[in-house]
This record gives C-alpha cells, sequence and structure tokens, in this order.
C-alpha cells in the first residue's frame, strides 16, 4: 500500500487558484464583521452618551440591544479573523518565510490591540447590569480607541504588501534587516488606513440605519426607531464625503505608486496624455472600452489637475506583470465610487429638509433609500478590496513576490476551499438567523433565553437560576 | 540570553497562558459535553456558561499571539509547521470555528431544538480542537517538522508520541476547567456542583496523569532527544509538576479549599516550560535552532515592545476582566 504522504505535491496553478479564492471568500467574510467592531464601538457610546446624558431611555435601549447584537458578531468575527490567520501559513508560507520578519511587525501591534478590545468588550457588553452608569460608558471607550488602532495595524500590514519597503535582502531573497517604522508607515499607509476606518464607519452607519429603515417602513415610527435610524446615519453621512476625499488621493497616489493597478482599475489601455475617463463598460485590450460613459481628458486631470497628464496604460506593462479581470476591477472601481456618490446625494437630501423643516425627510422614498444603502455599504466594501487586491496581483509583495511563488504546495486545497464555504455559509446563515430573532425578541417584549442553563428543559430556567 | 532566546521564551509565555486559560476554556466543553441530558446536565452547564462566557474571546486572542510571534520572530519556523502540519492545524481551524459560533449562537436562538445542536457544536469542537492542537505539539516534540518545511502530511502527526499528545492536551484542559470550576461552584455556595466538579477534577487528574506518563515512555521511544534533556536539564520542573499535581491531588482528596488554582496552574506550567527546556537550543527540534529561525534584530525589537506593552497594559487588563468576572459584576 501506498502511504498517503507520497502523494505528489499538488499541480501549483491549481493551488493558486484555490488558495485565492478561499482567502478572498473568508476576507471577504471576515471583513463585514470586522467593520462592526472597529465602529459599531462608536455607534453604540454615542447613542450610550445620549441615554446617560439625556436621560434618554429609548437610546439607552438602543445601546443595549447593538451591544448584544455585538456579542454575536464579535465572535464570530473573532473565530473568522483566526482563520486568516491559519491562512497565512496554511495558503501562503513561502510569503510568511520570505517575508513574516517584515510583513509580522503590523501584525505583532494588532495583536495587543485586539487583546484589548476583546477584553473591553467583554466588561461592555456583560457590565450592563452591574456596573454604574458613567463606570460602564467609560469601560467601553478603549473598545473604540482599540478598533481604530487594530484596523491602522492591519491595514497597514496590507498597505506594506502594496508598497513594500523597510527590509533588506540578501542575495538569496532573504530578510537580512529590518526597518520596523519604515515597514509600518510605508508610503501606501496614509491612504490606505483611513479609508478603510471610513470604510467601517460607512457600512456600519449604513447597515444599522437600514435595519431601522426597514423598521419604520413596516409602520414602526416611534422614538427607538427614530433614534436607531438618526445616530448611525448621521455617522454615515459624516464619513461618506469624507471618504470621497480619502478615496480620490488613493486613487492618484495608486495612479503614481502601482500604474499597473491603476490601468486596470480604469481600462487605460495605452499609455499616453489627455486619457478618457471610461464610466462602466467592458474592457477589451483591441476595441477600447464598450458599452461605456466616455467623458474626454477627465482620467488625466484626475490624476494630474490637467488634461496634458500622462496616465500610464497597460501596453508599458510587460504582460506577465498585468493584474487579471479588468473588466472586474474597472467595474468594482466605478461601483465603489457610484455608492459612495449616491451616499452623499443622500445626505444633501437629508440637509435640505432638514433645513427646511428641522427634520429628517419621512417619505417612503427616503426609507426605502436609507433601507437598501447598508447593502450598498457593504458591496463597496467589497468592491474596494477587489480593486486592493486584485488589483495588485500577480504580485502578493508588490515587485518582489508574485502570488504564484507564495502558494503551499499542499494536497487538497479544493477540499478545503468546498468545507470552508460550506461551514461559512452556515455560520453566516444562522448568524444572521440569531440576529433577527433577538430583534423580534426586542420587539415583542420577551424574555430573553439566556434565563436557564444552555439546553434547559423548557421553563426550568428560573426554578434553580 | 540571546535576542532571539528572548524572543523564544516570549513565545513560550504566551503558550504558558494559552494553555493555562485558553486549555481551560476548551475544558468546559468537555464538561459540557459529558454533562449528560439536559435535566441531569443543566446545572453544571449553567455554571459553565456563566464563568465561560465574559473571558472565552480574551482567553483565545493567546491563541492569535502565538501565531503572530512566531511568524514574525521566527518565519521559517512557523513555514516549516505550516506546510507540514496542515492536516491537523486546518482541522483545528474548523474547530476553532464551530466551537466559537456554536458558543455564540447557543445563547440566544430560542428553539430548544437548534440551541441544543449549537451547544454540542460548541461542546464537539471544544474536545476536538485541542486534541489536533496536542497532535501539532507533539509532532513537533517528535522531531518530525524538517526545517525546510514540506514534511510528511500525515505520518508525522499520525503517530503514537502525538496522538497521546493530543490526547494529553484534552485531559490536561479538562483538568484544569474542572479545577476552576470547583472554586466557581464554592463561590456560588454549591456544595453539591463542588463535589461534582472535585470528582472530575480527580478524574481528569488521573487520566492526564496516565497520559503523560505513557507520553514519557513515547518520548523514550521516539523522541530520544527531548527525554534524554527532560530527564536531565528539565528533571527540577518535571518534578516540580509532579509535586504540584500530588499536592492537588491530597488538597481535593481531603476536602481542602486551597490552594488549587495555583497548584493546578503550576502543575501545567511546569510541564510546559519542562518542554522548552528539554528542546533548547531547538525551535524545531532537532532540525531548526531558535537563533537560526530568529528574524533581524529590529523586528526582534519590536516583539519585545509589543511584549512590554502586553506586560503593562494587556496583563492588568485581563487582571480586571478576571476580577468583575470573580465578582460576579458581569452578567452572563
Amino acid at each position: 500500500m501506498i502511504s498517503p504522504d507520497a502523494l505528489p505535491l499538488a499541480a501549483s496553478a491549481s493551488n493558486l487558484l484555490a488558495a485565492r479564492e478561499q482567502m478572498a471568500f473568508t476576507l471577504g467574510f471576515h471583513i463585514v464583521l470586522s467593520c462592526l467592531g472597529v465602529a459599531l464601538p462608536a455607534t453604540i457610546l454615542v447613542a450610550n452618551y445620549i441615554g446617560l446624558k439625556r436621560g434618554d431611555e429609548a437610546a439607552m435601549e438602543l445601546a443595549k440591544r447593538w451591544s448584544k447584537a455585538m456579542a454575536v458578531t464579535f465572535a464570530v468575527g473573532a473565530v473568522t479573523g483566526t482563520v486568516l490567520t491559519f491562512e497565512f501559513g496554511l495558503l501562503w508560507p513561502r510569503f510568511m518565510d520570505r517575508f513574516g520578519a517584515a510583513f509580522g511587525v503590523a501584525f505583532a501591534i494588532e495583536g495587543i490591540f485586539f487583546f484589548l478590545e476583546a477584553i473591553f468588550l467583554a466588561i461592555y457588553i456583560y457590565g450592563w447590569k452591574r456596573l454604574s452608569g458613567w463606570a460602564h460608558f467609560w469601560s467601553g471607550v478603549p473598545m473604540f480607541v482599540t478598533g481604530i488602532g487594530g484596523a491602522f495595524a492591519v491595514v497597514a500590514a496590507n498597505s506594506w504588501m502594496n508598497q513594500p519597503q523597510g527590509f533588506t535582502l540578501n542575495a538569496a531573497g532573504k530578510v537580512v534587516d529590518t526597518d520596523p517604522v519604515k515597514v509600518l508607515f510605508n508610503p501606501a499607509t496614509g491612504y490606505e488606513v483611513p479609508h478603510m476606518i471610513l470604510a467601517a464607519y460607512i457600512v456600519v452607519g449604513f447597515l444599522v440605519a437600514s435595519i431601522y429603515a426597514t423598521g419604520m417602513l413596516k409602520g414602526r415610527r416611534d422614538r427607538l426607531h427614530r433614534l436607531g435610524l438618526l445616530i448611525p446615519l448621521t455617522i454615515g453621512l459624516i464619513a461618506a464625503p469624507l471618504q470621497f476625499l480619502v478615496g480620490d488621493t488613493a486613487a492618484r497616489a495608486v495612479a503614481h505608486n502601482q500604474p499597473a493597478k491603476f490601468a486596470g482599475m480604469e481600462c487605460v489601455q495605452k499609455t499616453g496624455e489627455d486619457e478618457t475617463e471610461y464610466v462602466g463598460g467592458i474592457c477589451t485590450s483591441h476595441d477600447g472600452v464598450k458599452l461605456a460613459i466616455p467623458i474626454p481628458g477627465l482620467d488625466s486631470f484626475l490624476v494630474g489637475f490637467s488634461t496634458s497628464t500622462k496616465v500610464t496604460g497597460l501596453n508599458s506593462i510587460p504582460p506577465d506583470e498585468r493584474p487579471p479581470a479588468n473588466t472586474l476591477l474597472h467595474l468594482a472601481f466605478d461601483t465603489m465610487i457610484g455608492i459612495c456618490s449616491l451616499m452623499i446625494l443622500l445626505g444633501i437630501w437629508v440637509l435640505w429638509v432638514w433645513w427646511k423643516r428641522r427634520d429628517i425627510p419621512k417619505t417612503p422614498w427616503f426609507l426605502r433609500a436609507v433601507a437598501i444603502s447598508g447593502a450598498a455599504a457593504i458591496l463597496s466594501l467589497w468592491c474596494g478590496w477587489i480593486v486592493t487586491e486584485v488589483g495588485r496581483q500577480p504580485w502578493i509583495v508588490q515587485g518582489y513576490m508574485r502570488t504564484s511563488e507564495a502558494v503551499t504546495p499542499a494536497h487538497g486545497l479544493w477540499f478545503s476551499f468546498g468545507l470552508v464555504l460550506l461551514l461559512y455559509a452556515t455560520i453566516g446563515t444562522i448568524a444572521i438567523l440569531v440576529l433577527r430573532s433577538m430583534s423580534r425578541r426586542w420587539r415583542e417584549g420577551g424574555v430573553e433565553p439566556e434565563a436557564g442553563g444552555p439546553y434547559a428543559p423548557p421553563g426550568a430556567g428560573e426554578a434553580t437560576a | 540570553m540571546s535576542r532571539a532566546d528572548a524572543a523564544a521564551a516570549i513565545l513560550w509565555v504566551g503558550a504558558t497562558f494559552y494553555a493555562l486559560f485558553g486549555g481551560a476554556d476548551f475544558g468546559g466543553g468537555l464538561w459540557d459535553l459529558l454533562a449528560g441530558g439536559d435535566v441531569r446536565g443543566e446545572r453544571p452547564r449553567a455554571l459553565i456558561q456563566r464563568s465561560l462566557t465574559p473571558v472565552w474571546e480574551a482567553n483565545h486572542v493567546w491563541l492569535i499571539f502565538i501565531l503572530v510571534v512566531l511568524w514574525t520572530a521566527f518565519p521559517p519556523a512557523f513555514s516549516a509547521v505550516m506546510t507540514t502540519l496542515y492536516v491537523p492545524l486546518a482541522l483545528a481551524a474548523v474547530g476553532i470555528v464551530l466551537r466559537g459560533s456554536g458558543f455564540a449562537f447557543r445563547k440566544s436562538i430560542e428553539r430548544l431544538s437548534a440551541r441544543r445542536a449549537a451547544g454540542a457544536t460548541f461542546a464537539l469542537s471544544s474536545v476536538l480542537t485541542p486534541f489536533f492542537m496536542g497532535t501539532v505539539a507533539g509532532a513537533i516534540a517528535a522531531c518530525n517538522v524538517p526545517a525546510g518545511g514540506d514534511g510528511a502530511p500525515f505520518s508525522s502527526w499520525l503517530a503514537p508520541l502525538p496522538l497521546l499528545s493530543g490526547a494529553m492536551f484534552v485531559a490536561t484542559g479538562a483538568y484544569l476547567s474542572a479545577v476552576f470550576l470547583v472554586g466557581d461552584s464554592r463561590r456560588a455556595g454549591d456544595d453539591g456542583l463542588e463535589r461534582y466538579f472535585v470528582r472530575r477534577a480527580l478524574a481528569a487528574a488521573l487520566v492526564a496523569g496516565v497520559a503523560a506518563a505513557l507520553g514519557l515512555v513515547e518520548l523514550h521511544a521516539e523522541a530520544r532527544y527531548i527525554f534524554d534533556r527532560l530527564v536531565d536539564q528539565g528533571l527540577p520542573l518535571v518534578i516540580l509538576s509532579a509535586l504540584c499535581g500530588l499536592g492537588l491531588l491530597i488538597v481535593l482528596l481531603r476536602g481542602g479549599r486551597r490552594p488549587l488554582r495555583p497548584l493546578a496552574a503550576g502543575a501545567v506550567v511546569a510541564v510546559i516550560w519542562g518542554w522548552g527546556v528539554a528542546q533548547f537550543p531547538y525551535l524545531l527540534p532537532t532540525s531548526l535552532r531558535i537563533d537560526q529561525a530568529a528574524a533581524p534584530d529590529p523586528t526582534l525589537d519590536v516583539v519585545f515592545v509589543v511584549f512590554a506593552i502586553a506586560a503593562v497594559l494587556v496583563l492588568p487588563a485581563l487582571g480586571l476582566l478576571y476580577t468583575l468576572t470573580q465578582r460576579d459584576l458581569l452578567e452572563h
């Protein structure tokens, strides 16, 4: 009998695709939960502050409910984040072997933030009953700080993959010296980090507001729903225009730092001045961009504030260094910008009505717009990550290491991907069902099921508690 | 002590905390699994739930700490372990996902049958996860991970020593958890539950002791390098562990009240550091030395700074969390 150890190592091309798909899927799943971890604390603390300061019971109730929902999302986020930690080694061992000494710096710092966030989150979530009002409020403030700190560290690591610096390689390609400050503060940190932190606030702001907008559309127009819509929506609407500015800066920096990625995003086929900006469309290498709305000269203008700015096209990039899936990149980029623009329009609508009537709009169309804004925000988040990550291909460390060199030779990657799909689909579905049933219970004023033991017989909770 | 040795010591400190606190959380899942039907198991399960809820996520972060320190300070060792032991590591990762989400869901699900399913998922994966982690540790100790990685994906861990090590991880967690839960039942003033967990602590101590003895025999056969040093440089720690274990047995059998937790922790910590001393100066015995695997000095310095910050900020914060939990100031 042949020992299973003797199986030949898997073909690396197939492994590369499987590993990339699994990484993209698990990251796409986790990134939504990490947005909640980064930005939900601030949203909860605002409601908590209003509740304490004004004795507003509806605001307090919202803070309580949101923190209970966060207990569920943070738990799922903690374990799906752990999966990513494993995946760095299970999927990309060659990358970690060669660059762990540089790349790891940011993650080591993230560890501290994650630790503190987990600790204070527990104190805050479970401290509602027995800690006094303001002491409890202040126990939650570290979650807000560590959420931002953690996002900084993780995104700095990703920025480093896009703009690697702060290390010295020897002739064998081994990292022999590092400069941790340069690793952390690489040229992409300055725009990637604020871009992601704002994205987290946009996702949380619109997602939470969309839940209450849906409730209001169903006729629940009490103070709790009004506040539940207003607090997060305000946060999202403040973040959206800021995001537009940061994103614009980021795109210009990418045009300069990663011209191949930029050419892919904007479907620039040939290097030249007076480049057309294409809105939407399908990228082709021979016939230009099909089905797009062309705006002559705008692309050059956006890159250098003048239509005579030269923009690098894909024809100047060696074929084996061009990003794949041009149309996907381009449409993802445009969708992200489109959604952010619509959010800004929504903000203008709110300001206009507020200026006229000192109140938020209450028409069904406004509520419908808010109700879909949560899903739109998540879509926009995913599009942004597609632009960043697919646009960086074929590199895992821009200019230094190809993704194909980083992948594991292990067997069974497609099997692993299938298992992960099944597992995540299941826990994702259950998480949503659990959150919905919590919300229904709150509406009906029902008793929390945790009164009894975990699988206590029905009704036995009171007798033994 | 070189920088690299200091970084390895930090890795070991992380492993110690994870074994103590993460291990006890896994043990809680095992006792939940074995607590019987819904009526009989209700009270122990409620106590386990109360003890675990506020702390398990913070305790889990030690695992992240270990992985991050390993890949940052010793990148080739991380890669070698991951490309050799990917099967048990992937299974452990699946176990972590099932366990965390099962635990979070079972609290909030309404239907009894669905709660049972979530609870069973949590409990079962609480046993499987530390088992697979134990096989990883055992495979490393058994010198089955080559320095360059890509070692045998199955026979490296499907061998007596790694499998025994997996069993030891499970039994140790169960032992720590039962001892911690004895204290928790006392605080709750529940004599019945206290006796319940005393019996379980004794049973787990017995299993862990037998697994450890068999492990020594297997070490002698499969990992002579570790065995020879364990009974030489590591001997004081082995004796200390045995003394702590015996001391705890005596206290438990005589119905004594303290010191339970320090003795239980001492027995486990001494074994972990005994292992560390026995495999020094190797990170992966006997293929990769600590100094060969170490990252450049500036990176190691970051690890030291991070560790110092952790000592100043994280440990007191953890202390606060445990204190609030122990004083029942956190609802569950």
